[in-house]
Order: structure tokens, then C-alpha cells, then sequence
């Protein structure tokens, strides 16, 4: 710090003590995408609830960033793989978030006039999670997408 | 903000068959339940729990929100364009509170 | 992901910077900034995530123009003793407001100082319009300030330093260098020095104000100019000043003079 002052620049040590180190955001980055957070034993019962049988992986897909640039505003599209003409259509599709504090994040409810099961919105993010997005055809079947998106720790600016 | 005003995207025109994007956005503060004033004291959720969207008086597409829906809630979707009329907007407030907006559209 | 895992390793061995990750597109190729890059000035879009530059660039996702609407408004509404709406005097904001977001601050003659848009927003409605001024940070300021902004939108930012102006540009200068609070840290030393280098996971940019008010996602609100100087002081834990102090006015000529050239981009979305 001392040099710092002297030498009239910042060193990179001082900028780093001032935010608070990078440990945190080190731990929280690390994390695998093995889903095993604390939501997601409430996010199976809401599955559960809605599906008889296990969702077949996959047929949603989920357009998320990689890297959230900050937790409050994170935009999601889901894409469901599936007709929607009046005979068979996708009826409803839950988007959830394993690690906020209440998983459900939006109910999207679809008719065969939708033309196409897709949507998107923006949800706020607690922290690094899982996004699951579940999708019940009109016949009461099921399928789910998963992604993981990470929460960078908001840095500068209050 | 003190004037709850929804805003819609949706095309005047549009091709039989043609399936259109729709894109909404309203202005609210979505009040998760989660947070504490400064005090200390939990503030009460308030949030827009309901969008529904129907054609000429017929329900076509809807979402329940959740609290993890952000602020100034954006919704995006799509319709097949198969009949002219009236597209009626409805946001629904945790208050009892109902915002309306209604565009039209015309299908040839 | 590579990309962050090895910033972060590297800013976790080094407790350090390395170099941004910004000027690459999300394929990792490196992206033409157009319009948002002049010289070597680079708009804060330039430092923006791929789906935060999409909300940006569809006047329909971004959230701010929530409020330029209401801005719209009052420019037709008339308020005060004289019964007078902005649009009285200065007609269509598309024509009469063409311009001003580009060139303010300005000299004030009758103050002997500088003075923004707000400033000049609420000077009109309690000398001309005879009407209560607007709170700072209220949603009507934010909303007629974006909305007259919103007019220069596309327009270099060209502000004078010249003339009356110039003393106020020195004491902006001297504010953007003095190092403060208990940091210790002058704005120069993150926007100048370390210009693109990551500080925590964030790359640090140039602090450029043509995309003010801004719709910050952090905020989950449009904020104005003065919102982040106090958030910035804050930072490091230095004491704010008061929104319009003629701190942060000198600042905002100084921060804009830096950014000459780039265009407006009121309202902008910032994360």
C-alpha cells in the first residue's frame, strides 16, 4: 500500500483488499454442475406434483447465460421441442431456480394457438444454481431441461 | 413508481399462419417478501402474480409469476395468427390491482 | 467459462488483475465495438455481457424507456403558476432537445456555474414554469432527464471546456485525480490505470457517463450520473456528496469531456 503511494499508482494488491478479495467468488465459481443444492429436494416435490413419472431429459431447451453479469435481472428463453396443433400440445411449462429461496420462478400456460412453445423472461438469481424448466404436454406427459448458470458477485458500485 | 404503466409489442398485421413474437414489460417493483427495510422489519411481498393474454375475449396464453421474477417483469412470447381482433392484456397485483392493455391486430 | 476460471485463478494466486476479457465476444473472437469505440474511448456497452447488450439494443427490452414514457409526459403536462408545460417553450423535443444531452454541462451565467440537465430540468420548472422542482432520483427527474437525453441519442457527446467552463474542467480534473477515503483511491487509478482488468470478476471500464440515466440491473432502476458518483465514493469508503453538489457537477463535465465523441446512448443498460 505504502508503495503505492509513493509510486502514485494503485498496486494490484491494494485494489484487490479494497473489494474484499476474490476467495468468495473463487469457491462459489468452482462449484460443479452436479445440482447438489439445498432447493433441489423442493424442486423434485413441485416435479412430482406435476408429473406421475420421471420427466424425460431433455426436448427443453434453455437459452441462459453462461455467466449471469449480476443476480438481480437474468434473462431466460426456454424452447420446447413439441408440436402444438389442438391434438397434442405443450399445456404448461414450470421454470424453476434450485437455489433462491422459492424455487418456482414463472408457470408459463400454452394452447395450440401459441404456435410454438417458447418464452422468455428475466428472473432474479440468489446465488450459482440450477435453472429447470419442466414441460407438460396436454396428455399429462413430461419432459425437463436443466442448465447451470453462474452468479458473478456484483463488484463495483453502490 | 407511482404510475403502473404496461408497455406491449405486438404487430398490427400479420399473415395467416405466421407465427408472432409478442413482447410485454410493466413497470413494478416486484417486493420479493425476502427483504428487510432498515429497520430491520420484513418487508410485505408485493408482486405482479398473474399475465394473462386473450384473443377476442378467449384465453390463449397466461403466466403465474413468482417472487424470483424481476423487477419490471418482461414477458415474451409467441401467437399463430389466425384470427383478426382484439389482443387484451392483463397484469394482476398481489393488491387486488388489475393493468389492462389491448392492441389489435388484423390477419389476412 | 475457461475465460473466468482462469481470471479467477489467476486473481487468486496473484490477488491481482489481468487483462479483460471484454474486447472478446462470447466464441472468445474479438468483436468491432462500431460506434461505441472512439479512439481510444470505449462506451461502458463496450464492457457489457452479450445479454445485457441485448436489452440495450431493443428499445423494447429495456426497461428504462418504462420510464421515458413517463418522461414524454410530463414534457406535454403543464405544471405551476404559469399553467406552462415544457413543450410550450421548447415545442417538440425531438427538435428543441435535439442536441442539449450531447453538450451538457454548461455554464450557467446566472449561477457563475455549472449546470446539468437536471439542474437545468428543475431550474425551468421554479423560475419559468413556477412549479416545485423535481426530487433527485424521483422518477419523474429520471424521467424527463432520460427523455431529453433520449433526444441526443446517436450524437457525439460534446461538451466545452472552453471559456467560462474551464475552471470548473480544472476542479473536475483535480476531483477525478485526488485520492479519497479510507482507500485511498482517486478515480484515475481503477478507470485509467487498470481500464479493462478485472477487479474481483468484474472488468473494470472507463467510467464513461454517455449512457447515463442508466438502467443498472443491479439497481433493477433507471439512476442517474449522480447515483453512481455516490456509489463509487462510497466504494471506497469515502463520504458521498449531495446529488447536484458542485462536486459532482465539476465531475460530470470532466467525465463527459473524457468521453467527447462517444455517442449518447441515454438511456443505456448497465449491469
Amino acid at each position: 500500500m505504502h508503495d503505492a503511494l509513493e509510486t502514485g499508482g494503485v498496486s494490484r494488491r491494494t485494489l484487490m483488499i479494497s473489494f474484499g478479495g476474490g476467495a468468495t467468488v473463487a469457491a462459489a465459481m468452482t462449484l460443479s454442475p452436479g445440482l447438489s443444492l439445498a432447493g433441489e429436494a423442493e424442486v423434485q416435490a413441485i416435479i412430482d406434483q406435476m408429473a406421475e413419472a420421471a420427466p424425460a431429459e431433455g426436448g427443453v431447451d434453455l437459452d441462459l447465460p453462461e455467466i449471469a453479469e449480476n443476480g438481480n435481472t437474468v434473462p431466460v428463453t426456454f424452447t420446447v421441442d413439441a408440436p402444438m396443433t389442438a391434438d397434442s400440445y405443450v399445456k404448461t411449462v414450470m421454470v424453476m431456480a434450485d437455489g433462491n429461496p422459492q424455487p418456482e420462478v414463472a408457470r408459463f400456460h400454452f394452447t395450440p394457438e401459441s404456435g410454438t412453445a417458447s418464452a422468455s423472461t428475466r428472473m432474479r438469481l440468489a446465488g450459482t444454481q440450477g435453472i429447470i424448466a419442466v414441460a407438460q404436454m396436454n396428455d399429462g406427459s413430461t419432459m425437463m431441461g436443466r442448465k447451470l448458470v453462474k452468479v458473478t458477485i456484483g463488484g463495483c458500485g453502490g | 413508481m407511482a404510475k403502473i404503466r404496461p408497455r406491449v409489442k405486438a404487430p398490427k398485421k400479420a399473415a395467416m399462419g405466421e407465427i408472432i413474437e409478442i413482447k410485454t414489460l410493466i413497470n413494478h417493483a416486484m417486493e420479493s417478501g425476502q427483504r428487510k427495510d432498515s429497520s430491520g422489519n420484513p418487508i410485505p411481498r408485493r408482486i405482479i402474480n398473474r399475465f394473462d393474454v386473450a384473443l377476442n375475449g378467449r384465453q390463449v396464453f397466461s403466466v403465474d409469476l413468482f417472487p424470483s421474477i424481476s423487477a419490471n417483469p418482461y414477458v415474451a412470447f409467441f401467437l399463430k395468427a389466425e384470427e383478426s381482433g382484439d389482443l387484451t392484456f392483463t397484469w394482476h397485483d398481489d393488491d387486488g390491482s388489475v393493468y389492462e392493455e389491448t392492441k389489435s391486430i388484423e390477419v389476412a | 467459462m475457461n475465460t473466468t476460471r482462469k481470471a479467477l485463478g489467476l486473481l487468486a494466486a496473484s490477488a491481482g488483475l489481468t487483462a479483460g476479457v471484454a474486447m472478446a465476444s462470447d466464441d472468445g473472437t474479438r468483436i468491432h465495438w462500431g460506434p461505441y469505440m472512439v479512439d481510444d474511448k470505449r462506451s461502458g456497452y463496450t464492457y457489457a455481457g452479450a445479454q445485457t447488450r441485448a436489452m440495450q439494443d431493443d428499445d423494447f427490452q429495456n426497461p428504462a424507456f418504462l420510464w421515458l414514457e413517463r418522461g414524454a409526459d410530463i414534457w406535454e403536462t403543464a405544471a405551476g403558476e404559469t399553467g406552462q408545460a415544457c413543450v410550450d417553450c421548447h415545442g417538440d423535443a425531438d427538435e428543441g432537445m435535439a442536441g442539449v444531452g450531447a453538450r451538457y454541462p454548461v455554464y450557467f451565467e446566472d449561477w457563475g456555474k455549472m449546470m446539468n440537465v437536471e439542474q437545468r430540468i428543475n431550474w425551468c420548472r421554479e423560475t419559468q414554469m413556477q412549479a416545485e422542482p423535481f426530487a433527485w432520483e424521483s422518477e419523474d427527474l429520471l424521467g424527463i432527464t432520460a427523455f431529453v437525453k433520449n433526444q441526443s441519442k446517436g450524437m457525439p457527446v460534446n461538451v466545452s471546456i472552453d471559456g467560462p467552463a474551464q475552471p470548473f474542467w480544472e476542479q473536475g480534473k483535480a476531483f477525478y485525480e485526488q485520492r479519497r477515503g479510507q482507500l485511498d483511491l482517486a478515480c484515475t487509478h481503477c478507470h485509467v490505470d487498470h481500464e479493462g482488468t478485472l477487479i474481483r470478476a468484474e472488468t473494470l471500464s472507463q467510467g464513461q457517463s454517455n449512457g447515463f440515466p442508466t438502467y443498472r440491473l443491479k439497481w433493477q432502476t433507471l439512476g442517474s450520473l449522480h447515483r453512481r458518483f455516490r456509489g463509487c465514493n462510497r466504494n471506497i469508503r469515502a463520504e458521498p456528496y449531495p446529488y447536484g453538489a458542485d462536486e459532482y457537477v465539476n465531475l460530470e463535465l470532466y467525465v463527459a469531456w473524457r468521453g467527447n465523441g462517444l455517442p449518447v446512448e441515454s438511456p443505456s443498460v448497465r449491469k
